[in-house]
């Protein structure tokens, strides 16, 4: 018999919808738990459920009161949430290959986040390109990826004063996350370089291209190929390279 | 076919349904009606299914002409003047505009957003379901943006079939009900009930997106303001630094990293929607079992709006009368809807 995991707290989200909180903190272990909650909700297909929003360290899960209610639903979230979770191996994330030009007018912030961690813009950009990231959630604005599993090295506070507005494809780095915006949008992280990928994008087939728990890895590119890859990319093709597992 | 053309238009009228959902998890608001009882009444004056895309027109005023044949519409929410080619027209009612003339609205009383539905609903490219206006994500259709003079909505050409009114139950006029949570443990009990005790206002700074609250004092939180971003709902009313609350409305981001202490309840979030900025109301807690009850009776009184329909005998019919009393209804009312028994005939 395997031990049952710690329950996780429910929170009343008004009466449609229970956050399922692992953690206060931004912390992988709880969000390897959301995502696992999440996989387990949608194979239980529980009745009146309608949408779920994973997060860093909770579950949001959008509900039809008239057809379940809090106390129910919660039991059932427990049982789900406490049940051991499959081994990595299976779970068989989709990993990601996405392209990025750093610095120079695509990461605007490259050389002072080099200059604060008194190192060479090269050296961010081998850590930045050295690690294995997660999706840990989606949110904000569409498509906007945050991903966990920064080097502890570049892990540096936002900036004091959030810049209104920020270019579609900065990839940037913030606390202890870096993440992926898709569409223009303001920002106070730091911006290390842009990508051609759009992981949303109207009128292509998928709409969306990552999903929670999907892994990512970056690859450097120069600008021209940037200027090539983001035309191509605008005309709807995927760019991000999906690597065989 | 006919066409509705936007004649004249204020700020803030766009194309809105019942929402966009299922897309959250990637960052994509749900949009839709503010009202959503207001969009329904309006829908099923012309028998159309509840929550299909209607034009939610904002605080201003707006005019629309029909072209090419005559054109069903119907009007409910926020009341307000209104006039097809100088012959004053009712809210809650049918109506139709015949080719060439204007329906000429003037600017809310007693409300912020009204509904114009067009029979046969609003032709459109749905994307996840929905032709609801985003403008920041440049999600809508037929237009991906609030409505601008000259657009044009295909429409279906008007029979001469009858015109109808609908009688909706009054609205509760008491505190806007919420239950605590999710982050309701992130405020001390003095801080919860000032939040209970004071009177708000929303700010004219308010939009789709939050409504923002004044008139209260600062609530304080108690462990400072920044929590890990989790999801949001419609109605989450979350507290920033400055202990000033905003309401999350229908365009809300996803995710929010500020703690939330309360969440309007499905039933009142369309009369939180409809109050205008500076009017001061209040808030009052009830329990998630009170909560999920008025959210059940608030879908069935959607479900069953087709009761509520009346003919609207053109003889009979004192147009002014009928307009004053609805401008009334929604103004004062002294029934509160936990309370109200729908008719057993008609």
């Amino acid at each position: 018999m395997v031990a049952k995991l710690l329950p996780p707290r429910l929170l009343p989200s008004g009466d449609s919808a229970v956050t399922v909180e692992f953690s206060k903190n931004i912390d992988d272990a709880a969000n390897q738990r959301v995502l696992a909650l999440d996989r387990a909700l949608k194979v239980a297909a529980v009745d009146g459920v309608t949408e779920t929003v994973p997060t860093y360290r909770s579950l949001l899960v959008h509900y039809d009161p008239v057809r379940i209610d809090f106390d129910t639903l919660g039991a059932k979230l427990v049982v789900l949430a406490e049940a051991p979770m499959p081994a990595q191996a299976a779970l068989k994330a989709r990993r990601w290959r996405i392209p990025v030009a750093y610095g120079g007018e695509n990461g605007i912030d490259l050389e002072d986040v080099a200059k604060h961690f008194d190192t060479t813009p090269d050296a961010i950009v081998a850590k930045h390109v050295g690690a294995q990231y997660r999706v840990a959630m989606i949110g904000f604005s569409p498509g906007w990826s945050y991903l966990s599993g920064l080097d502890k090295s570049l892990h540096m506070s936002r900036r004091q004063n959030p810049r209104i507005m920020t270019p579609g494809g900065t990839i940037s780095i913030g606390g202890v996350q870096t993440g992926i915006q898709c569409l223009a949008a303001p920002s106070g992280w730091h911006l290390l370089g842009r990508t051609p990928v759009r992981t949303y994008q109207l009128h292509r087939d998928p709409i969306f291209l990552l999903e929670p728990g999907d892994h990512v890895t970056f690859v450097p590119i120069d600008a021209k190929t940037f200027v090539e890859q983001d035309r191509a990319a605008e005309h709807g093709e995927i760019i991000a390279e999906l690597v065989a597992t | 076919m006919s066409k509705l053309v936007v004649s004249s238009i204020g700020p803030a009228c766009s194309v809105q349904d019942g929402g966009r959902h299922g897309a959250e998890r990637y960052g994509l608001t749900p949009s839709g009606a503010m009202d959503r009882l207001a969009l329904a009444a309006a829908n099923t004056l012309l028998g159309n299914d509840p929550l299909v895309a209607a034009i939610e027109i904002g605080p201003f005023g707006a005019a629309f002409t029909a072209r090419d044949g005559a054109v069903r519409v119907a009007l409910a929410g926020a009341p307000r003047s209104a006039d097809i080619a100088g012959r004053a027209v009712a809210f809650d009612t049918s109506m139709t505009i015949a080719d060439g003339e204007t329906l000429t609205l003037g600017f809310a009383k007693g409300g912020s957003f009204s509904y114009l539905a067009i029979e046969g609903g609003i032709a459109g490219e749905p994307m996840f379901g929905s032709l609801s206006v985003n403008a920041r994500t440049g999600l809508g259709s037929p237009y991906p943006r609030p409505l601008a003079v000259g657009d044009e909505l295909p429409a279906k050409t008007a029979n001469d079939g009858p015109e109808r009114r609908i009688e909706l139950p009054p609205r509760a006029n008491g505190p806007i009900r919420v239950v605590f949570g999710p982050q309701d443990d992130e405020f001390a009990d003095d801080a919860k009930a000032l939040f209970l005790d004071s009177e708000w206002k929303i700010s004219a700074t308010s939009d789709r997106m939050g409504y923002r609250l004044e008139g209260g004092p600062p609530i304080k939180h108690l462990h400072g303001h920044n929590i890990v971003s989790d999801g949001t709902v419609d109605g989450s009313i979350q507290v920033p630094g400055n202990g000033a609350p905003i309401v999350l409305m229908l365009d809300r981001g996803t995710t929010g990293g500020y703690p939330k202490i309360a969440t309007v309840i499905t039933a009142d979030f369309g009369r939180l929607a409809q109050t205008p900025a500076g009017t001061g109301f209040r808030f009052k807690t009830i329990t998630m079992a009170e909560a999920q009850a008025e959210a059940k009776k608030f879908a069935q009184l959607l479900h069953n709006l087709p009761d509520y329909l009346r003919s609207l005998d053109r003889t009979e019919l004192n147009i002014d009368a009928l307009h004053d009393a609805n401008v009334a209804g929604h103004a004062v009312s002294a029934v509160d809807v936990a309370t109200w028994h729908p008719p057993t005939s008609h």
